[in-house]
């Protein structure tokens, strides 16, 4: 990469370098603070200031919390919780670029009546968001005996506008000589689709995916309404779950360890998949 | 517009059906009740109902505690559209400086997007605590009686910490990425000048910034309306008091601990004005931005 025209030299830049750790710190330390205690024993915990620097219980912690029955949460293991909440975040990414895959390829390699109403139908729902209709969706899970299942947790948030307009725009970059020339060899919807659409698509579809994991792993809202039962929680409800200041009995340390698995998995998808994050992010913009 | 197409009738319905449901089932038939609701009064069994006209919006409207959860909600997104958005900018602007380094930095600084907001607001209340939060202890040390969990403000200040910690990533990002579009020649012409560099920074590259920055002023504030539900949920239940009772705070707690269903939809459909508003708005902005190249 060329050097940026506002790079500085000497003091200005070791200023830079002075601010970004600062920054850096402030963005980084409450991750480290929660690893932190979730190598200390409750007593520790509860008795400040915490030590900065991992303590000697980290692994009997994470032993205890892995191996165990979390007692606060109806007994439901930490394996559970974690693979509910892998359902749910790649239920939900792979169920929106399936869906939103499939009705851009519509909207943009076919004509049919009413093409362009469909379009504006799946625009809107970017002004429907969750809060704002949470009681009568509610009762359509009810209604449909949604409620504590996968499909609950997963179906009403795989609907996706945004996914549905970064497909379509990037179809429509598709040249049409490409669609003539695999017509003109034979090849029907579905071939041009896995042949030529599907291979140029991939960093989309890369960059989709980490939004929309990420996206899937930290609901909140939405998971809280539709699991009653602790069996089907996701791991960041039954965190809250796990919480209170006025019970005495609270494991902290087990609390720790349960925030680090909470949010080690999408830091590591953000942190590896670095690339098709920032792309996606900064190209389908929200 | 595309020249050639496949010529299918039937597939092309067949590949929206699933997208079309989902809407149809879980957005649109909902949203519609929430408005068919919101002009009925029902009993608290849910087995009679009547209409009401617009009546439960104008008492949703003249009840003091919405006027508060409006007043609430008002601060703390102008707070947290701010504060990530200032820190971020500081930050992207600080990280141009620099040659060596750069992606460490970002791959650091990009941490916290990928954790959950409620997680967010509980790493906020483990640090700051009054029973055994370590960075609450020198506060009480000092002498300041800091306790969110009984004091409204230092509770505003928490959940605005919080919020506004998860959303520097996103924002510094998009500082990043809008101050690399800056074009060389400019900055050069400036330098020529003899300007210096705070005074090109006011006069060349902030007012350049422009579209980024209001673009993210939308974004962080859809974010903090509707995003940061779970900060509040999990840290403070909006109290203590009605200290942090934001608007989609009440929308829940309206429509589903308290059972008031026809006040919860009028909240429910303002809330969706709201929405359209913000949407539009940064449709208009996007448009904008377009333009500028």
């Amino acid at each position: 990469m060329a050097e940026s025209p506002l790079a500085a030299r000497g003091p200005s830049r070791l200023l830079g370098h002075f601010w970004m750790v600062l920054g850096i710190i402030v963005v980084v330390f409450p991750v480290y603070y929660v690893f932190i205690a979730s190598t200390h024993s409750t007593q520790t915990i509860l008795r400040p200031p915490l030590p900065l620097v991992p303590g000697p219980e980290g692994l009997q912690n994470y032993g205890e919390a892995f191996s165990g029955r979390i007692g606060q949460i109806g007994g439901v293991s930490l394996w559970r919780l974690l693979g509910n909440t892998t359902v749910v975040a790649l239920g939900i990414a792979i169920g929106k670029i399936a869906i939103s895959m499939a009705s851009a390829y519509a909207i943009v390699f076919f004509r049919f009546p009413l093409r362009m109403a469909c379009f504006w139908l799946i625009f809107i729902t970017l002004m429907l968001p969750v809060e704002v209709r949470i009681q009568p969706t509610y009762k359509v899970m009810v209604d449909l005996g949604l409620i504590d299942s996968y499909p609950g947790l997963i179906l009403p948030l795989i609907a996706s506008a945004t996914a549905t307009l970064l497909f379509r725009q990037f179809f429509m970059t598709i040249p049409d000589e490409l669609l003539e020339a695999a017509r003109v060899d034979g090849a029907g919807p579905w071939r041009f689709f896995r042949d030529i659409l599907w291979p140029l698509s991939l960093t989309n579809v890369a960059a989709i995916f980490v939004i929309q994991f990420i996206y899937g792993w930290t609901q909140y809202l939405w998971p809280l309404l539709v699991t009653n039962s602790n069996e089907m929680n996701t791991i960041v409800i039954a965190l809250r779950k796990m919480i209170s200041f006025a019970d005495a009995d609270t494991p902290w340390n087990l609390v720790m360890v349960t925030s680090v698995l909470a949010i080690l998995p999408p830091i590591l998808v953000v942190v590896l998949m670095q690339r098709w994050f920032v792309k996606g992010l900064v190209e389908t913009e929200k | 517009m595309r020249r050639t197409v496949f010529p299918h009738r039937f597939l092309p319905w067949l590949l929206l059906a699933p997208q079309l449901a989902i809407t149809l089932i879980f957005f649109y038939w909902p949203a519609g009740q929430a408005f068919r609701q919101s002009m009925l009064k029902e009993d608290p069994f849910g087995l009679k109902s009547s209409f009401v006209g617009l009546a439960n919006f104008r008492r949703v409207l003249s009840d003091p505690n919405y006027l508060n959860a409006l007043q609430v909600t008002a601060v703390f997104s102008a707070l947290v559209a701010f504060i990530p958005m200032a820190i971020a900018l500081f930050l992207a602007v600080q990280a141009e400086k620099i040659v060596r380094g750069k992606g460490l930095y970002r791959t650091l600084m990009i941490w916290p997007y990928a954790v959950a907001p409620a997680i967010a607001g509980m790493l906020w209340l483990f640090m700051f605590n009054p029973s055994f939060g370590t960075l609450a202890w020198p506060l009480r040390q000092l002498g300041i009686n800091w306790n969110p969990l009984l004091n409204g403000n230092h509770a505003m200040i928490l959940v605005v910490a919080a919020a506004a910690w998860k959303q520097i990533s996103y924002n510094f990002l998009f500082f990043v990425a809008g101050l690399q579009a800056i074009p060389r020649s400019l900055l050069e012409a400036a330098a020529i000048d003899g300007a210096s560099r705070r005074h090109a920074f006011w006069t060349i590259v902030f007012p350049l910034l422009a579209p980024t920055t209001f673009f993210l002023l939308v974004v962080n504030t859809v974010y903090a309306l509707f995003d940061t539900f779970g900060i509040i949920h999990a840290v403070t239940g909006g109290g203590p008091g009605k200290a942090t009772e934001t608007l989609v705070y009440k929308v829940y707690n309206d429509g589903f601990v308290n059972l008031i269903m026809g006040d919860s939809a009028a909240q429910s459909v303002i809330l969706m004005l709201i929405v359209i508003a913000l949407t539009a708005f940064q449709f208009r902005f996007i448009e904008r931005r377009v333009h500028y190249g």
